[in-house]
């Protein structure tokens, strides 16, 4: 394989700030909504609200964390597959 | 700029999709065996299945200059059932000669089971006969780490497949590391909300300097998106990517694999 050419450098913060800006206005949003709804103790929304907390660190490696946070932590088979599809949050 | 798209589930798609991709400067297509959406009755509806994708769609592809080829397997999704899955997998040997067919997939766990995995070993030990490339499929959302870590230690005990020759599909910034540090090939999959975004992508792409990775659509009967390779290109044109690192991408790396396999020519 050839070297590795890095990319030229673009303005990130350009390209990227709007539509993260509206992704976390969404978000929270999302969270009013289920608050005002009584449904904030659903585990979803609070394996969202533990992913929060991820994103004021200092390490480059958020994305990472919240994947990690919303993840089955075991490291056995389970004895049957009793669904199909998966919810995106595991539930202790 | 021409591209490969090395994972799309076409028997889902529109002859309208074959005509956009072409449009985009696709050039071939892979087609991994997988779930419909729905659970199959008996190892007749995957026989059906298996004659689609290795004599239907090819004919369908060429009709817009795209060469088609596919991956043979039951996928986990269907796994759990081991009879059915035994049934399937003694159809393989019949098809695997069958000129587009590259390989073993997209094999792997959904659910992470004492089933799924039983068979995925099955699989393994097919591909290890026959010494086929494996096309790995890894479980969604919250299963993909646990079941990442499960099909690398069980890959291990198949000595004779080597990491090379293996592709481990779906990797996230969770699980890419994990994939590459072993020295498997990794796959993106760029998939409306539950896999990856194009810049999402492009991050890890930039993280690991673009060695041994594919991106691919996935298109299949779900929401995604046909053409979300290309769209990807675009992505890294505005980042900065040179044309030359952009085509190891979508072009050489998918060929550089597949192209392990004699059959896969382009």
């Amino acid at each position: 394989m050839p070297d590795w050419t890095p990319p030229t450098s673009v303005n990130l913060v350009d390209l990227g700030f709007m539509d993260s800006r509206s992704k976390l206005i969404d978000l929270a949003a999302f969270l009013d909504r289920v608050q005002k709804a009584g449904q904030d103790g659903d585990f979803r929304v609070q394996a969202l609200k533990n992913a929060l907390t991820l994103l004021s660190q200092d390490k480059p490696q958020r994305a990472k964390d919240v994947l990690l946070s919303f993840s089955d932590p075991s490291t056995e088979p389970i004895a049957k597959a009793t669904m199909q599809g998966a919810i995106g949050a595991h539930k202790a | 700029m021409n591209y490969i798209e090395p994972h799309g589930h076409m028997v889902s798609r529109t002859t309208d999709c074959y005509e956009r991709m072409a449009l985009a400067g696709c050039q071939a297509i892979c087609e991994p065996a997988f779930w419909a959406g729905f659970d199959r009755a008996s190892a007749d509806g995957f026989h059906d299945y298996f004659r689609q994708i290795t004599e239907y769609e090819p004919k369908r592809a060429a009709k817009f200059g795209i060469k088609h080829f596919c991956w043979l397997c039951i996928n986990p999704k269907e796994a759990e059932d081991l009879k059915l899955a035994e049934d399937v997998i003694a159809l393989i040997p019949q098809f695997i000669d069958k000129p587009g067919v590259l390989g073993i997939g997209e094999i792997g766990l959904n659910k992470n089971s004492r089933n799924e995995l039983a068979i995925f070993e099955r699989h393994l030990q097919v591909a290890q006969d026959y010494d086929q490339l494996v096309l790995i499929h890894t479980p969604h959302l919250e299963d993909k780490l646990k079941g990442t870590h499960l099909i690398v230690q069980a890959l291990k005990n198949f000595s004779k497949i080597k990491p090379e020759r293996v592709i481990i599909d779906h990797v996230e910034e969770h699980t890419i590391d994990h994939v590459l540090d072993h020295g498997f090939w990794a796959g993106i999959t760029l998939y409306p909300e539950s896999k990856c975004t194009p810049h999402r992508a492009i991050d890890m792409l930039e993280h690991r300097h673009a060695e041994r990775i594919w991106m691919n659509s996935a298109c299949d009967w779900g929401v995604s998106d046909p053409l979300a390779v290309p769209k990807t290109m675009q992505a890294m044109r505005i980042r900065g990517w040179t044309p030359e690192m952009i085509q190891r991408v979508a072009w050489d790396n998918p060929r550089a694999f597949m192209g392990q396999c004699p059959k896969f020519s382009i």
